[in-house]
């Protein structure tokens, strides 16, 4: 297998945190940023694991437990629909179909060009101008299609 | 006449989140400066004066949990803070922490003083990774002008906070598993007891309560407990932040007095139900929470009075749903939330929640058979029993509730229809 740029990141997040076991979570977070298709390759989990003395199976647990985290590459921006119980009767649905139409994939799919992946999530707290997306760190809600498509040029420009 | 009070909000969106200089010019720190020259079991006597339960869900009287681990021979080594609120329709914290976060960071301040705590944690979930900027920089601001760190206002009380991030997992603002998050690892619950007041982060004495919580700490201690629990009910002291969501015209965060009937909440505060729709029902401390229809709305929000009527304030969450909704694809929704979040610890959670969605999936397509109501009802009473948290315990208050007030339209389901039109066997069979 041919080893991941990011690998070369490894050291110089663990030494970020002191090359504490307890700041783990905090560590995949920033490899996972710092991987550009939002997800953490194999090999740096292993290379991790070998830094902290700690079982590749440990690393491997914490990084699968937690739904923020990716093994597979991603889309650059992965853009999350909301699905829990107040987006849900607010017509997230609509939202998840106005993506799909925008982008042309389906939920849980990416781009052909790998900048956008679509796909559901939990709650994120943007109950109050649901149905509400997120892509990235930022919330967008109130969503019209004109809305949408502008966003998704945003991006596409950055 | 519903009232919006701003005791705990009434920063937000006046100041610079996490500037220090607008925070204490708009009165803050005052409570800190006046916590350092009492002694600290007076600051316990207000705090359970003031009445305020813990604002993260399971309402535990603070003072009291102060009480106690102040007894305790081995005092709090941790003032841990819970900022995961994942509970669907929950967003208060958000509030606080993207628009006045000092005032938590005084509260936790505070509460250090009292134990004589030299570390802090927030712990926030990593769906709000956005607000790092802000959370960082109040942090630093206040280190700055030496309300937190080393000696503080030159005393020889010192007191670090360190943020720690979370990664996406709703059984994380359980407690236990958030301590266990904090430590580097998967978020599952521990057993309980031992309580975290004795045995917490690093196996040590632990302070932890909800971002809201600590928020109310500064206001109790600068204008004592009694002024901040008259603006409550005899069992709810001061105010309450709650979360509008769904179907309603005004949705937000609204600081309310404690005894604020839901119907004032819903109607005079949120604007009602948009679009000329009715109202159907209303799910009250979020997806965990319990559903009930009109007849409850006259309920004040106060802990007693809402026990009384077998509801539960939980996060604050008031979720509004229409008629335009059916009940049972909500059911479905609701579900499905329980299944990705559950962490598989327990069989009765991870197993539950998966046959109670396979069920209800029966419903909305007209497949279900009467004796599928006994199995939902069978299921939801095993996981109220045995699950291992309240995760699972609380996965199915939804459901009970709703076949309770709603069989009706279970019924009607069986017999293949769906009156709001959404489950999709109405299409097919047109």
């Amino acid at each position: 297998m041919n080893e991941t740029p990011l690998l070369s990141q490894v050291d110089s997040i663990i030494e970020k945190y002191d090359g504490s076991k307890e700041r783990l979570i905090q560590m995949l977070l920033d490899l996972q940023k710092a991987s550009g298709q939002n997800h953490i390759p194999g090999d740096c989990i292993i290379k991790l694991s070998d830094k902290l003395n700690m079982p590749a199976s440990a690393v491997f647990e914490v990084a699968t437990f937690y739904s923020m985290f990716n093994m597979e590459p991603k889309g650059k921006y992965i853009i999350e629909v909301c699905k829990s119980a107040p987006c849900h009767v607010s017509g997230s649905k609509n939202v998840s179909e106005m993506f799909e139409d925008a982008l042309k994939i389906k939920m849980g799919e990416t781009t052909p060009d790998n900048l956008f992946t679509l796909q559901y999530s939990s709650c994120f707290g943007g109950c109050d101008v649901s149905p509400a997306v997120k892509i990235d760190d930022t919330v967008y809600g109130n969503l019209t299609m004109e809305k949408i498509n502008e966003i998704i040029d945003m991006y596409r420009r950055k | 006449m519903a009232k919006i009070v701003k005791l705990i909000s009434k920063n937000f969106g006046n100041i610079t989140p996490g500037s220090v200089e607008d925070y204490v010019k708009a009165g803050g720190y005052a409570g800190l400066r006046k916590a350092m020259q009492m002694d600290p079991q007076k600051i316990i006597e207000e705090v359970k004066k003031s009445n305020l339960m813990g604002r993260g869900g399971a309402g535990y009287p603070t003072g009291v949990k102060w009480e106690q681990a102040y007894a305790n021979p081995n005092k709090p080594e941790y003032v841990v803070c819970n900022g995961d609120e994942g509970e669907p329709g929950t967003y208060k914290d958000r509030f606080i922490l993207s628009k006045d976060p000092l005032r938590l960071i005084e509260g936790m301040t505070i509460a250090a003083y009292v134990f004589k705590i030299k570390e802090g944690y927030i712990y926030v979930r990593g769906e709000y990774l956005g607000l790092q900027d802000i959370i960082n920089g109040a942090i630093k601001n206040a280190e700055k002008a030496n309300y937190l760190g080393d000696n503080i206002l030159g005393s020889d009380f010192s007191f670090h906070i360190q943020v720690v991030w979370g990664a996406g997992a709703y059984v994380c603002g359980e407690n236990t598993a958030l301590l266990e998050s904090i430590e580097g690892k998967s978020g599952r619950p521990r057993k309980k007891p031992p309580y975290l007041t004795h045995v917490g982060l690093h196996q040590a004495p632990t302070l932890l309560q909800n971002v809201e919580t600590y928020s109310n700490i500064s206001y109790i201690v600068e204008h004592g407990g009694e002024e901040y629990a008259s603006y409550g009910t005899k069992y709810s002291g001061g105010t309450k932040l709650v979360c509008l969501s769904g179907n309603v015209v005004n949705r937000g965060v609204y600081e309310i007095p404690f005894g604020t009937p839901i119907r004032e909440i819903l109607y005079e505060i949120g604007g009602g139900i948009p679009n000329g729709r009715k109202l159907k029902f209303v799910q009250l401390g979020g997806s965990s929470g319990a559903c009930f229809k009109d007849d409850k709305l006259d309920t004040p929000m106060c802990y007693k009075a809402l026990r009384d009527n077998r509801l539960k304030l939980g996060s604050g969450a008031l979720l509004v749903v229409d008629d335009s909704n059916c009940v049972i694809d909500f059911l479905k929704c609701i579900t499905e939330f329980f299944i990705h979040e559950s962490c598989g610890k327990c069989t009765p959670c991870r197993e539950g929640n998966t046959r109670i969605y396979e069920t209800i999936d029966k419903f909305s397509k007209g497949e279900a058979k009467l004796e599928d109501l006994s199995t939902l009802s069978r299921l939801s009473e095993v996981m109220k029993n045995a699950s291992f948290c309240g995760l699972g315990q609380a996965a199915t208050t939804a459901l009970t509730d709703c076949m309770k007030y709603m069989k009706d339209e279970f019924l009607e389901h069986i017999d293949g229809h769906c009156r709001a039109g959404v489950c999709s066997m109405f299409s097919e069979e047109e």
